[in-house]
């Protein structure tokens, strides 16, 4: 019998006997070891290893005040905005509850996108570390789906008219474009049908898998061990007599506490603007979603959130004019990748491939590929494990290049994100369109100058 | 290599130097002596609205008595002097126009006023600052079926409804000569300014009717999110605890990690 071999708990004081009885039924001890007390983590953590377990927090805290919000709120077009507002007014602590989710949605993006920046830098992508990366983003795809199902929910102007222009997207796909969206819709128009589909998604569907994959994503992490600021394997210098790594310190108590401390200051930011400036200047509460939906009255300016602005710009800038600069940049791209590949039938394929976009992209609505560049822009991060060809992991040890083009990659990211809450004028459409080639040339092009670029050699230990 | 850096900035510098700023409404502000803790001027805002507001808008998120412990209010007293419908004072603040009506009189129904104080804010300014601008910027116009304008909400379909203590306004175009420091007559350039008028006036003096619309402006901020004070004292004790926590945190962890080395 395997439960009688196990060990008897003998550390737990008073509770020794439930937790051995408890440990002879489940695998309590083995998980706590496995994942805290005997999880070395390099001690080198600095400042943007913070955002993982501040992410986790979110998370919870997002499906807490979640659920009291449910309690109230009601998913009907005809009440969804005053039930809101009695959230608000008449529910006590309502409101706070209500910013709490609020500010929560933004700081979620705030802090992921902080954790995926940590991931560029460090090469936390790298071998092993695919599948983490890979699980991470689809993280981020479901929290996309789950924040654009959310804003729908209040059943302000930006919240209806928002979903209106992202579904009527799906409209612009040739030949399923138009049932594709009726489906989604689920009625000629976003309406109550609408509502209660994306309120459905939004509190069961996606957050079900939200949590499958930040389950999967921590296993991924726990089997291969954490990357570090430095990029080194610490698990390559052992301990000889403990076959501890030497630069590894245990999860728990170290970072556990280390991170308490990042909890108290993350509170803090996130109390301040939740206390003073719960819409943040119309950032975190768009001020024209405080009128009900009106299906009658298109709002002038149609902005999507914070956080999804950098992929909107990328929609509008693919316009008639900006289509002759992708297929320049299409054939520029594909001799490229013609001149390198060995391979007689890739090479082909390569040429096939680009023959098929140019003669697309004349022949297919500009509107298509916008909606087409925009999915491409935000799945394209999943490959990037293949396309940094870097012979080191870490932006430390990387050299002038490589770190340029990476701030660069910031810079056009948050330009984009500016332009997409701005109205279109012909500068930001200009911006925008110089942006989206050098957004994708930042991925496109990786694997030429990643090779280029001159590293420095990597120590045998983290730097501490 | 190092040509490389350089491209990457001159391609930088583009869209940074292209974010400029961009005008646009510009809005009185709201006075500053104007205090939401104040509940002679949200009581004397809150009688303002029932009079001359809750007629033609609800506001239907709203309860009577949520006024008992904001404004410092008896029941009875909110009986006697807010409530003109028979509704109970645990009720929500509604009225009986009929939107269909509404719509063929206005040409729009008029829209619930809640959280207009909310959704009205922009980037040039709180919608407070809105409210009290537009608020004071109706004048007369004979083109429109009503005989208003505003210039804050152009072609508004509102009436000025306080035009009894306001008096009637009229838009003048005026020419004004702005002169260069030192400069001679002949040099000004000649601007066309709008500006309004005072024509006829009301019952009150422009420095009355602006401190009635700035006490009904309170108000309407206040009813927009009845919380907020609550919510900014609030704040200060979760920070103040906060602050307590991070000296534990920070305390804990330097302890912690003393030994490693």
């Amino acid at each position: 019998m395997a439960a009688a071999e196990k060990q008897p708990v003998t550390t737990a004081g008073p509770f020794n006997g439930v937790l051995t009885w408890v440990d002879q039924r489940f695998p309590l001890i083995s998980l706590w070891r496995d994942h805290l007390s005997e999880y070395y983590a390099p001690k080198n953590f600095n400042f943007w290893y913070y955002f993982g377990s501040l992410a986790m927090l979110v998370l919870v805290l997002q499906i807490v005040t979640g659920i009291f919000l449910v309690m109230h709120y009601k998913p009907d077009a005809a009440q969804a905005f005053a039930s809101v507002e009695y959230i608000m007014r008449d529910v006590p602590g309502g409101w706070l509850i209500r910013y709490m989710h609020s500010t929560g949605a933004s700081a979620f993006f705030i802090v992921v996108y902080l954790h995926m920046f940590r991931g560029l830098m460090y090469g936390s992508y790298r071998k092993p570390r695919e599948l983490i990366w890979i699980f991470g983003m689809l993280i981020y795809l479901c929290l996309m789906a789950e924040a654009f199902f959310g804003y729908l929910l209040p059943w302000g102007q930006m919240s209806y008219w928002g979903a209106q222009v992202i579904v009527n997207l799906f409209d612009a796909l040739p030949i399923i474009g138009p049932d594709l969206s009726l489906w989604i819709r689920g009625d000629y128009v976003v309406s109550d049908a609408t509502l209660n589909r994306f309120f459905s998604f939004h509190v069961i569907a996606i957050p079900l898998v939200l949590l499958g994959l930040v389950a999967a994503h921590i296993m991924a992490l726990h089997e291969v061990g954490s990357n570090n600021p430095d990029g080194v394997e610490i698990k390559q210098v052992k301990d000889p007599k403990t076959g501890r790594p030497m630069d590894g310190i245990p999860f728990h108590p170290y970072y556990t506490v280390k991170d308490t401390l990042g909890v108290v200051v993350f509170a803090i930011v996130f109390c301040v603007i939740m206390f003073f400036m719960p819409e943040l200047g119309g950032y975190f509460l768009e001020y024209n979603n405080f009128i009900p939906a009106d299906p009658l009255k298109t709002p002038p300016h149609i902005a999507p959130v914070w956080y999804f602005t950098p992929y909107y710009s990328i929609l509008r800038a693919t316009t008639e004019d900006f289509m002759w600069v992708l297929a320049v940049a299409v054939i520029a791209y594909a001799t490229l990748l013609v001149g390198t590949l060995k391979a007689q039938s890739l090479r082909v394929a390569v040429a096939a491939i680009a023959a098929v976009l140019l003669a697309g992209f004349f022949t297919i609505d500009a509107k298509v590929w916008g909606v087409v560049l925009m999915g491409v822009a935000t799945l394209i991060f999943f490959l990037l494990p293949w396309l940094d060809q870097s012979p080191v992991k870490s932006i430390r040890y990387k050299g002038t290049l490589v770190r340029s083009v990476l701030a660069a990659f910031v810079v056009v990211f948050l330009v984009l994100g500016y332009y997409g809450t701005q109205t279109v004028t012909t500068t930001g459409t200009i911006v925008s369109q110089v942006c989206t080639l050098l957004y994708f040339a930042f991925f496109l092009l990786m694997p030429w100058y990643t090779r280029m670029d001159k590293t420095r050699p990597v120590p045998e230990r983290v730097t501490w | 290599m190092r040509q490389a850096m350089v491209w990457v900035w001159l391609i930088l510098a583009a869209p940074m130097a292209a974010i400029a700023s961009e005008a646009g409404l510009k809005l009185d502000r709201l006075p500053a002596d104007v205090n939401p803790n104040d509940p002679v001027s949200l009581q004397r805002g809150a009688q303002v609205y029932v009079n001359y507001c809750l007629g033609c808008h609800s506001a239907s998120y709203m309860r009577y008595n949520r006024l008992e412990k904001d404004l410092g209010l008896s029941e009875q007293q909110i009986r006697d002097n807010l409530i003109f419908t028979g509704a109970k004072v645990g009720e929500l603040m509604k009225n009986s126009m009929d939107t269909r009506d509404a719509r063929e009189w206005f040409g729009a129904a008029p829209p619930d006023l809640t959280v207009i104080a909310r959704s009205r804010a922009s980037h040039a300014g709180s919608g407070g600052d809105w409210l009290y601008t537009y608020l004071r910027s109706f004048y007369r116009d004979p083109s429109r079926p009503t005989g208003w304008n505003n210039t804050v909400f152009p072609n508004v379909g509102m009436p000025h409804v306080l035009y009894a203590l306001q008096g009637e306004q009229a838009l003048r175009t005026e020419t004004q000569l702005i002169y260069r420091p030192g400069g001679k007559k002949e040099d000004a350039i000649k601007v066309e300014v709008t500006k309004l008028v005072v024509d006829k006036s009301g019952s009150m003096s422009p420095a009355e009717y602006d401190r009635l619309v700035a006490d009904l402006v309170n108000f309407m901020v206040y009813m927009a999110e009845p919380a907020q004070q609550f919510r900014k004292q609030l704040g200060l004790y979760v920070l103040m605890f906060l602050a307590v926590l991070f000296v534990l945190a920070y305390a804990l962890k330097k302890e912690f990690w003393k030994d490693v080395h």
